[in-house]
């Protein structure tokens, strides 16, 4: 049965409410989730103030000054600052709820009206901090085979593709695999050890309707699983979320019509 | 947990090469149900209220009586699929195969008692 509750060690406590910085007038509130294994305490909630007037725009530019110039064990991922590398996927809200699934660095602070309250990733094990494990994310997204499988003799060239064939990929090669879809999606809190999840299902479409692959049908076969593949409600939090503004329930709905196409 | 390889996790036992069928079983029950529900409201609101002598006579005639039978037929097996993948969402483990037998003989039931009422209403 689906645990509904969190165990016991993962309840989350108040944490500490950090001074805030002298003589600024222009303060925002951060309720940020703390986790460290080593310590063997449960989670808390740290309390920080940002004077937005020496901060950059963006939720990460807050995190790094956070880290920078108030607790510098503050842990949490981040590396191109302009959301192309999705390391800085975190759950991102108000302190009285609504938080969604983003990118850090491509998150305005103004646009979180209030407190901003940040979280880890849902649903999955925490590291630490603001890190997620995304071990089996990454793992699930290596079996879908995500490369160009080719039988046909390599030619003198390259692999030729006509525009239109070119513009299928278009809305599916811009994933960036932040994961935010993936942990948005309530079936893959329920099965992400047997779902793929709308990210992998994502670039599994993104293979199956390449022009130049040539292991579509392998492809299908390996996806045909009432868990792998049809464990997807259309429930659209996967889109909603998607700070890539992709739409990885379409992408799934046309696998579904490609496996319905091929039976019936 | 073990010592599994994080790419054997990911690939469990692999694909079941199933799941088609039933997507498309619940696709065509749900369109079935799309003309057959608003038919099968038709034919029944007007007896509500009616004396049974009135409501006998009207299920005997064919249209009401297949309309009635069929939608307890398409509607249980739909509701027999739909359940069928809410357990499976939700109860892991050997309940969750327990669950599902036990769904699917309720909805048989429900199903078989459904015609037989219609049955003794139309002959």
């Amino acid at each position: 049965m689906v645990q509904l509750t969190l165990p016991k060690n993962s309840r989350i406590t108040t944490g500490k409410t950090w001074p805030k910085p002298e003589g600024a007038t222009n303060l925002k509130t951060f309720h940020i989730y703390r986790y460290d294994p080593d310590s063997g305490k449960n989670p808390s909630v740290d309390t920080y103030f940002v004077d937005l007037d020496t901060c950059g725009p963006m939720l990460l530019d807050a995190l790094i000054k956070i880290k920078n110039e108030i607790d510098p064990t503050l842990t949490f991922r981040r590396s191109c600052r302009e959301g192309i590398c999705g390391s800085c996927a975190m759950n991102i809200g108000s302190k009285k709820g609504g938080g969604i699934n983003t990118l850090a660095c491509i998150h305005g602070i103004d646009e979180v009206k209030g407190d901003v309250a940040i979280y880890p990733l849902p649903h999955m094990p925490v590291v630490k901090d603001l890190i997620p494990d995304l071990t089996h994310f990454y793992a699930q997204h290596a079996s879908i085979m995500p490369w160009l499988e080719t039988k046909t003799n390599r030619p003198a060239k390259e692999w030729r593709q006509s525009i239109e064939d070119r513009k299928k990929l278009d809305g599916l090669y811009e994933c960036v695999m932040c994961a935010s879809c993936s942990t948005a999606c309530p079936s893959y809190w329920w099965n992400g050890d047997r779902y793929l999840g709308p990210a992998a299902l994502l670039h599994a479409y993104r293979w199956i309707i390449d022009s130049r692959d040539e292991a579509t049908g392998e492809r299908l076969d390996d996806l045909e699983d009432p868990f792998k593949l049809y464990r997807c409600h259309t429930i659209m939090n996967c889109a909603k979320t998607c700070p890539k503004g992709l739409n990885p329930a379409k992408a799934i709905s046309e696998i579904k019509q490609m496996m319905l196409e091929r039976t019936v | 947990m073990g010592y599994l390889t994080d790419r054997k996790r990911a690939v469990g036992w692999g694909s079941a090469k199933s799941g088609t069928e039933h997507a498309w079983a619940m696709k065509v029950s749900s369109a079935a149900l799309l003309i057959l529900i608003p038919l099968f409201l038709i034919t029944v609101a007007p007896m509500t209220g009616q004396p049974y002598d009135v409501v006998v006579a009207h299920f005997a005639k064919p249209f009401p009586a297949i309309v009635a039978a069929l939608t307890f037929v398409v509607g249980f097996m739909h509701f027999k699929d739909g359940v069928r993948v809410l357990i499976e969402d939700y109860v892991h483990g050997a309940a969750q195969q327990w669950l599902i037998i036990g769904m699917t003989c309720l909805c048989y039931a429900a199903a078989a008692v459904g015609i037989l009422a219609v049955a003794r209403l139309a002959i």
